[in-house]
């Protein structure tokens, strides 16, 4: 399997006068050069995700001269999304985010074919999208997409430039190229649901995705010039509050069931499955009792008996509360014992994914009368109070 | 002494802590410090079979203890230990 330097080397296309000039501090270096432009040029990258990560590198891309620009994403400009994901500006807000990101890429560079998808990633479609493209950048928000991507590069024999982050805090890696380790080398398996807090849950620094995306789209780059020395077999992490950046050797497992000698995994799963999404976290928020935000506005005017318990982080009451009281989530098993069972209780957070965790604990505890707010704060702001700020 | 490097998502399992300090001369018997000293990290590190979680890699300075002697891999003075897990966040 050739890399995608050495591919892209047949169909290397002429510059326009106006490309020249554009690319100029590109051609004026003897790393990149006339020839290195041509190949940017002629390369294909696709990123999944036009997110946190998939911002910088969509902008940096296709500033760069990377001729055809694919993008996969479903997703629509949410207020929460502008602190990062600097594809999407504030009038940008309720658009699909695929129009938000064309729109800005073809601004910045007419000579940009950008390829939108439109759609989730899944086993069906990953082979066909991803088939048409020299790289991938994985940009994605889950472990199953995280597991997808990788299994079609590695089939596909497509080199996977990866990008992860939580909090302050990155990894990036180069997986799946001919001799390198892929993911699955590094982590077999994901966690189960609802051990690792995803961004939404445990909060992003702004800046992040950037440092991040930017190590990712320099990787692409430096693949598609076939110049310098990748992050293959190397896992590069980031701490932003420390400002340290260390590097761990990765190994490609021989047993690994999708790049091993022994392969088990010759097309794609049910990466949901294999990720236990269908399982565990829906059967949590499906199955507990609930009470909805108009019936607790009723029971407290009327001052029924209720004992109302906050599940989220201290830092987060000082936001907005629902004048419960604060026993975090991580805490719950500890300090269980402070709660009365005989009393009517009300479990709350942000959204009612940590609290339905947190009633189904309780229930095993032997709590008979404890139910989860649905919607958490969201639902009470949308509902109940349009003075309650959403975060 | 080894210093351990805890990864962002357990901080909050290890007193909020970026890295503690152990005095331990393998792999397994740091592990065992940190968890000792801070109980709620078990469950994070270790599957109900009392193997490392498939989700979790430990790192010797900056090479995975799967490939050296997993638990039994020898720490010397100065050496560090990172526990990497799997983060998916991108959006």
């Amino acid at each position: 399997m050739a890399t995608p330097a050495a591919k892209l080397e047949s169909r290397l296309p002429a510059l326009s006068n106006d490309e020249i000039l554009r690319y100029s501090r590109h051609l004026i270096m003897p790393e990149v050069g006339l020839e290195g432009q041509q190949r940017l040029k002629a390369a294909r990258v696709l990123c999944i995700g036009a997110g946190g990560l998939g911002s910088p590198l969509a902008l940096y891309l296709g500033a760069a001269g990377v001729g055809t620009l694919g993008l996969v994403d479903f997703d629509v400009v949410d207020y929460t999304n502008l602190q990062r994901q600097i594809l999407h500006a504030t009038p940008d807000v309720g658009r699909p985010k695929l129009a938000s990101a064309a729109e800005k890429l073809r601004a910045m560079n007419p000579y940009l074919d950008v390829r939108t998808f439109e759609t989730r990633l899944t086993s069906d479609n990953a082979l066909d999208i991803l088939r048409d493209f020299d790289v991938v950048v994985d940009g994605t928000d889950n472990f199953a997409t995280r597991y997808l991507v990788n299994d079609a590069c590695v089939l596909l024999g497509k080199p996977n430039v990866y990008g992860s982050i939580f909090r302050f805090e990155g990894q990036a890696s180069v997986f799946a190229t001919r001799d390198g380790p892929c993911y699955r080398c590094l982590y077999p398996e994901p966690p189960p649901p609802g051990l690792v807090p995803s961004c939404a849950e445990g909060g992003v620094l702004g800046i992040l995705p950037g440092l991040v995306g930017v190590i990712q789209a320099t990787e692409a780059i430096k693949l598609v010039l076939g110049r310098g020395e990748p992050l293959v077999g190397r896992l590069l992490l980031v701490d932003a509050l420390s400002m340290r950046f260390r590097e761990l050797k990765l190994r490609k497992n021989p047993d690994c069931p999708v790049c091993g000698e022994r392969r088990t995994i010759t097309r794609l799963i049910d990466y949901e499955e294999f990720c236990g999404v269908r399982g565990e976290e829906a059967e949590v928020q499906a199955g507990v009792p609930e009470i909805a935000v108009e019936e607790l506005k009723r029971r407290r005017e009327t001052g029924e008996d209720l004992v109302l318990v906050d599940v989220r982080e201290p830092h987060e009451v000082q936001i907005c509360s629902l004048g419960g009281m604060l026993i975090p989530l991580g805490d719950l098993a500890r300090r269980a014992h402070e709660l009365d069972s005989s009393r009517d209780l009300v479990v709350y957070c942000r959204s009612g994914a940590r609290s339905a965790r947190a009633v189904a604990f309780l229930r095993q505890a032997g709590f008979r009368k404890v139910r989860n707010l649905a919607g958490g704060i969201l639902a009470w702001a949308d509902r109940i109070d349009p003075r309650m700020p959403k975060y | 002494m080894t210093r351990v490097f805890v990864p962002t998502p357990l901080r909050p399992y290890a007193g909020g802590q970026a890295a503690v300090e152990v005095s331990a001369a393998t792999v397994g018997e740091a592990l065992g410090a940190l968890t000792a000293r801070h109980p709620d990290l078990r469950k994070h590190l270790y599957a109900e079979d009392g193997g490392l979680r498939a989700f979790v890699n430990v790192y010797r300075n900056e090479e995975d203890v799967r490939y050296l002697q997993k638990d039994a891999t020898p720490l010397r003075e100065g050496d560090t230990l990172s526990i990497v897990p799997s983060i998916a966040g991108g959006r």
